[in-house]
């Protein structure tokens, strides 16, 4: 841990030209901190809290990535306004669903590999090439994913070569598949898809992306119990990220509120739907 | 020698002929000057080269600026980066800090000095930019591991002492960035042998500052028409923009373990 605990000597390896991966420099010199190496009792389960839904939506130049702010395990609401969407770098965002503490662990593993690649190299690397490094870090995860505890991100980045938003869906195993226009995971994920198949438009600005991402996200806690809808009491609002050529930001919790007022107003009068 | 052992160095020769070795190595090449001004410290280096720096992003708020030579200072900056980014990892971000490294670096400047074959031919600094101007840290490091904590200036490499010399002239506390170049430039552009004057272009120049008003990653290079601006005596700019221009994203980067923008360890909303 400690750079030559004896002589305070950065050690060897540190000097060692060669890997621009901070996950493999880890693995190499502090492998108890990497999320795979942990081993668990086999045939052992255990109650951890999930994060649920995350719904994505492109748009022209860039990518909304919407996250419900709920964790439960089993029946009981773990916490109420988590963070499930995460800024990877200045060009992607990773949005979770699956074991939370294992999930927001890789993320911080996935942020740090991509900022040291870049410090390293000088360069950012592609959006395949984060996509893919992503992939890899799931894959490390498999033994835990079956015994339950499974990570699914959700990648969603702007191509600075294409100039626009692409979306990179995974599985349990790290398979990496590229989406086109919209996709959600997580439990409330099939109720989030059907939403943003009717809603979706090609072409979109910002503004409507975000409506459809959060109104995706509506539909999906209007039918999952683990998904978190509006929480109106205490102005809870999902987190919204967006990516595009300016950059990663996140909206506003002020400028989702009044979205979410017009979604919800929107269904006051159409208990069966919105149209 | 005494005649009778023709094989005994005595440590003392044998340190002095090490570091005489590595002295000539680093003068051989072109000087860095690291410098403070009003909102954060400047690296300024003659160096045509666009793909192998002299000056670096360390982490967050620290920087590294070289002189020597290349493939050695290349090493102590991975290295570095690799400290860093595992120190942070483990720890917080806040945990690492620019004493720390030039602690590690120190060591082993120091170890590679007396221990190995020949000493590493190199200069160096670890720059912290802290939240006002007497946070600031500079540390200077030399080949045989000594650390220097600085104040204001630096200058390594080619000419440094000359350059240094004409810094207590011309380096003041609250400097503009504008300012503070114009200055550095005319210094490296100096012949130490009182020749005539160079007058170096922006392409000859690798400029980069650590800038304590931006969000997070606080490191950014200062190149293209920005520099040319900063540079200019018509143009009225006298720092980097807030908002970036050509990097513009990089300043809404979030913390990557709170999540959130952030300046200065805690979250801004």
């Amino acid at each position: 841990m400690t750079p030559g605990a004896d002589t305070g000597r950065l050690p060897a390896a540190y000097l060692v030209p060669g890997s621009s991966s901070f996950a493999e420099f880890l693995g190499a010199q502090a492998p108890e901190l990497l999320p795979s190496q942990r081993a668990l009792p086999s045939g052992a389960s255990l109650e951890a809290p999930h994060g649920t839904t995350i719904a994505t939506v492109t748009f022209d130049g860039g990518v909304v990535m919407a996250g419900d702010r709920r964790a439960t395990m089993g029946n009981i609401i773990a916490n109420r306004d988590m963070e499930k969407v995460f800024a990877t770098d200045e060009f992607s965002l990773v949005g979770i669903a699956g074991t939370a503490g294992l999930a927001v662990e890789l993320v911080r593993l996935f942020q740090v590999e991509l900022e040291h690649y870049e410090k390293i190299e000088g360069t950012l690397m592609s959006l395949e090439g984060k996509a893919n490094r992503l992939a890899s870090m799931i894959r490390g995860n498999l033994g835990m994913a079956m015994q339950g505890l499974a990570v699914v991100p959700l990648f969603a980045g702007y191509d600075l070569d294409t100039r626009r938003g692409r979306i990179f869906s995974y599985d349990v195993t790290g398979g990496c598949y590229e989406e086109h226009d919209h996709h959600s995971v997580g439990s409330g994920s099939l109720f989030a898809r059907g939403a943003l198949k009717k809603l979706y438009r090609r072409g979109m600005t910002p503004d409507d992306a975000l409506r459809v991402a959060v109104e995706a996200l509506y539909d999906a806690a209007d039918d999952d119990s683990a998904t978190g809808g509006p929480d109106v009491g205490r102005r809870i609002w999902p987190t919204v990220g967006v990516v595009d050529a300016e950059g990663t930001r996140f909206v506003p919790q002020d400028d989702i509120a009044p979205v979410v007022d017009a979604i919800i107003a929107a269904r006051a009068d159409a208990p069966g739907g919105a149209r | 020698m005494t005649a009778g052992m023709p094989f005994y160095v005595s440590p003392e020769q044998l340190m002095k002929d090490r570091a005489d070795f590595a002295r000539k190595g680093i003068a051989r090449g072109r000087a860095v000057i690291v410098l403070q001004y009003d909102s954060g410290i400047a690296f300024v280096a003659e160096n045509p080269s666009r793909a192998l720096h002299k000056v670096s992003e360390i982490y967050d708020r620290i920087a590294f600026a070289a002189v020597g030579k290349y493939p050695e200072f290349e090493n102590l900056r991975v290295a570095g980066v690799r400290y860093a980014d595992l120190r942070g990892y483990s720890y917080d971000r806040s945990d690492v800090t620019a004493r720390g490294l030039a602690n590690a670096y120190a060591q082993t400047l120091g170890a590679v000095f007396t221990q190995e074959s020949k000493p590493y031919e190199v200069e160096i600094v670890v720059a912290e930019v802290g939240s006002t101007a007497e946070d600031d840290q500079v540390y200077r490091l030399t080949y045989d591991g000594s650390v220097a904590d600085e104040h204001g200036f630096v200058a390594m490499g080619g000419g440094a002492e000359q350059i240094e010399a004409a810094l207590k002239e011309q380096w003041h506390p609250g400097m503009h960035l504008a300012e503070a170049l114009t200055v550095a430039i005319r210094l490296l552009g100096a012949d130490p042998n009182g020749g005539e004057q160079r007058e170096l272009s922006p392409e000859q120049l690798e400029v980069a500052v650590l800038d304590r008003n931006r969000p997070r990653r606080r490191f950014r290079r200062v190149q293209g028409e920005l520099l040319d601006r900063l540079l200019s005596t018509e143009d009225p700019t006298a720092d980097v923009p807030d908002a970036d221009e050509a990097d513009s994203a990089r300043g809404d980067s979030t913390n990557p373990q709170t999540q959130r923008p952030e300046r200065d360890g805690g979250p801004t909303e």
